[in-house]
């Protein structure tokens, strides 16, 4: 139990640059002042706005795409390519009307709230015994699900197809709601565990005097102030969920059951030169929900992240 | 509500012996045993199960809809004298090596310049994190649509530029096709690697600078010094996860070439789901990605010693 709060990164503050980070404690300002503010202009702007625009021109593009109308986009010479005037919501049309979309929406949501509620349940619990219950052999079993995050679903994925199939669960929802959580579960229970770590010991200690039992301990005490982490991990959990394929590709086969990311690679890919506008349509609507998310839970977010790599 | 207080408590319970289940009850291997049981559920019936029957069955010739007779080694020894396999170890390699030490350089580049003091640094902070929240297919099909053969924006842009006066055949030729791929993949890892070391940079106290810049070190021995010796724990956690996770790609190219142009982007895992999804023979696809399992664990061993280090360097004698 040497893993004081203090040591741990500061994960709120990574986003906001404040907080008790050690680079802005009452000296904010830094060395930054000896550097003259062309030099800066050089050494940090410059390549900062060439590495930005490249990671998001890919968006951009997806969005222009969307709506610009069909003859500008595969005319680029009379047309500047790089912008619209006459943008159309043709392809989104396309898209919300005529054809599956919206219920592969639904289902990508439905599979992914499912198997992160579930996860997330598990993980609480198993994180909970590992931290605070110290069974024997907790930190074998810890070790393990750390050791289990590094299974890739890309060598899991034929055998559990046969498994999938014989449980009877091939081409449902089953199969993705009940094999996601594989992925899940040892990333939120290695999350939850630092979290539980910081929970300071003697308010536990206090509920066990006065006759709590562990199960009142751990939804009285430990999850109200475990918020933030479950908040992190679900938002994570639900990301990596929406983002999830090779599963969604293999066990599932009926069109009307796919999830968004298999269903754009297979149905919107034809021989279509004209399939473009509402590809990216499809790309741009599959995104926009993981992006309104992360734009609410930014800190959150990053602190899932980092914290999954930290311990 | 006075009447309350003066009732006589008559239901007071004695206290009692603590009963054998009452001592079980508190027992913390039989708690830890219930609290531990839906997680390990999952985990052994879609993970140690599946991993377990993933051997097996690269060791018998099964085959979509028909389990198969053991084998024995035949499907390694099949995998051995094929061309196209050893194609895919080599792509897996290439692709790997390369992506993961540019996205380290980029990442850690753009670390650096996001702990700088500057205008709207929380809000660039977050943008550079988009490409990695966004899920790997979607952007893959913007790279796809970016780096087509007839309406690639970037061989238009190269055209009025005049520097070239062909389209290039960006996913159609060999060459061409793998650096687009690790080029889609250095992009979605950037920011990943990116951020979490600027956690990691956040830890670092300036005050070391400020003293080692007073002792007359370049801006290169600051670094050199004084933030890689300290970001080195986080840096061999984060690379391990960026390795093992590239090494296992899989989305991103089946979006964007599903393994063409003749196979110059095959790598293991998108071979092995070709193999054994689409050709149906599952003992040989099980065997493909079996073969990525030692590699996984020298990377998982990595990722051990890089831990153990951690210990060490956050332990008080190290400060």
């Amino acid at each position: 139990m040497t893993d004081l709060p203090t040591q741990r990164l500061d994960l709120k503050g990574v986003l906001s640059g404040s907080a008790r980070t050690a680079a802005a404690d009452d000296h904010s300002v830094g060395m930054s002042y000896l550097e003259s503010l062309p030099r800066r202009l050089v050494t940090l702007y410059l390549p900062l706005g060439i590495i930005v625009v490249v990671l998001l021109f890919p968006f951009y593009w997806m969005a222009l795409t969307a709506i610009k109308p069909d003859e500008q986009l595969l005319d680029l010479n009379t047309y500047n390519p790089f912008w619209t005037w006459n943008p159309t919501f043709k392809h989104i049309h396309k898209l919300l009307f005529g054809s599956y979309y919206p219920l592969w929406l639904w289902n990508t949501m439905y599979v992914a709230i499912c198997s992160t509620v579930l996860s997330i349940f598990a993980s609480v619990l198993a994180a909970y015994a590992i931290v605070r219950l110290r069974y024997r052999g907790a930190q074998w079993v810890g070790g393990l699900i750390f050791l289990s995050y590094l299974v890739p679903p890309s060598i899991l994925f034929i055998p559990l197809a046969t498994v999938v199939f014989q449980y009877g669960l091939f081409d449902t929802p089953f199969a993705l709601i009940l094999t996601y959580p594989t992925i899940l579960i040892p990333f939120s229970t290695w999350l939850l565990m630092g979290y539980f770590k910081t929970i300071p010991f003697e308010l536990e200690e206090c509920a066990l005097i006065d006759g709590a039992s562990r199960w009142q301990i751990l939804t009285k005490i430990v999850l109200p102030l475990a918020i933030p982490g479950l908040i992190s991990a679900f938002i994570f959990c639900f990301t990596l969920c929406w983002n999830e394929f090779i599963y969604a590709l293999t066990f599932l086969t009926s069109v009307q059951n796919k999830t968004v990311p298999v269903a754009i690679v297979n149905e919107f890919v034809d021989g279509d030169v004209y399939r473009w506008g509402s590809l990216m349509a499809g790309a741009l609507a599959g995104s926009l929900p993981l992006v309104i998310l992360y734009a609410f839970f930014v800190e959150h977010y990053v602190s899932a992240m980092t914290g999954a790599v930290k311990e | 509500m006075a009447d309350v207080a003066l009732q006589p408590r008559t239901a007071r319970r004695p206290i009692r012996e603590a009963s054998r289940w009452d001592l079980i009850k508190a027992n913390r291997n039989y708690l830890g045993f219930w609290f531990m049981l839906p997680a390990m559920v999952f985990l052994v019936l879609f993970l140690a199960y599946p991993l377990g029957l993933g051997i097996w069955i690269s060791f018998t010739d099964a085959r979509i809809g028909r389990p198969g007779a053991f084998v024995g080694l035949e499907n390694y020894e099949w995998l051995w004298g094929d061309s196209i396999f050893w194609l895919s170890v080599f792509n897996t390699l290439l692709y790997t090596s390369v992506a993961s030490v540019i996205k380290f350089a980029i990442g850690l580049y753009l670390a650096l310049l996001l702990n700088e003091n500057m205008p709207f640094k929380a809000m660039l902070r977050a943008l550079v994190l988009i490409p990695f929240i966004v899920p790997t297919v979607l952007s893959a099909l913007a790279f796809w649509w970016i780096f087509d053969s007839q309406f690639s924006i970037i061989s238009w842009s190269l055209k009025q530029m005049g520097l070239i006066t062909d389209n290039i055949n960006f996913l159609g030729d060999v060459t061409w096709a793998r650096i687009c791929v690790i080029f889609a993949n250095i992009w979605r890892g950037v920011p990943f690697v990116a951020i979490t070391l600027l956690a990691g940079l956040q830890t670092v106290s300036p005050s070391l600078y400020e003293a080692a810049t007073l002792d007359g070190a370049t801006s290169w021995q600051r670094f050199r010094f004084i933030t890689y010796p300290l970001l080195t724990p986080i840096i061999a956690v984060v690379m391990t996860f960026s390795v093992l996770f590239t090494f296992t790609d899989f989305q991103l190219i089946w979006a964007m070439t599903r393994g063409g142009p003749v196979n110059a982007t095959h790598l293991m895992a998108t071979l092995s789901y070709q193999r054994a999804i689409i050709g149906g023979v599952l003992g040989e696809g099980a065997a493909i990605s079996n073969a990525m399992i030692p590699f996984l664990l020298a990377a998982i061993m990595v990722s051990w010693f890089g831990l153990q280090r951690r210990k060490w360097q956050q332990g008080e004698n190290n400060d």
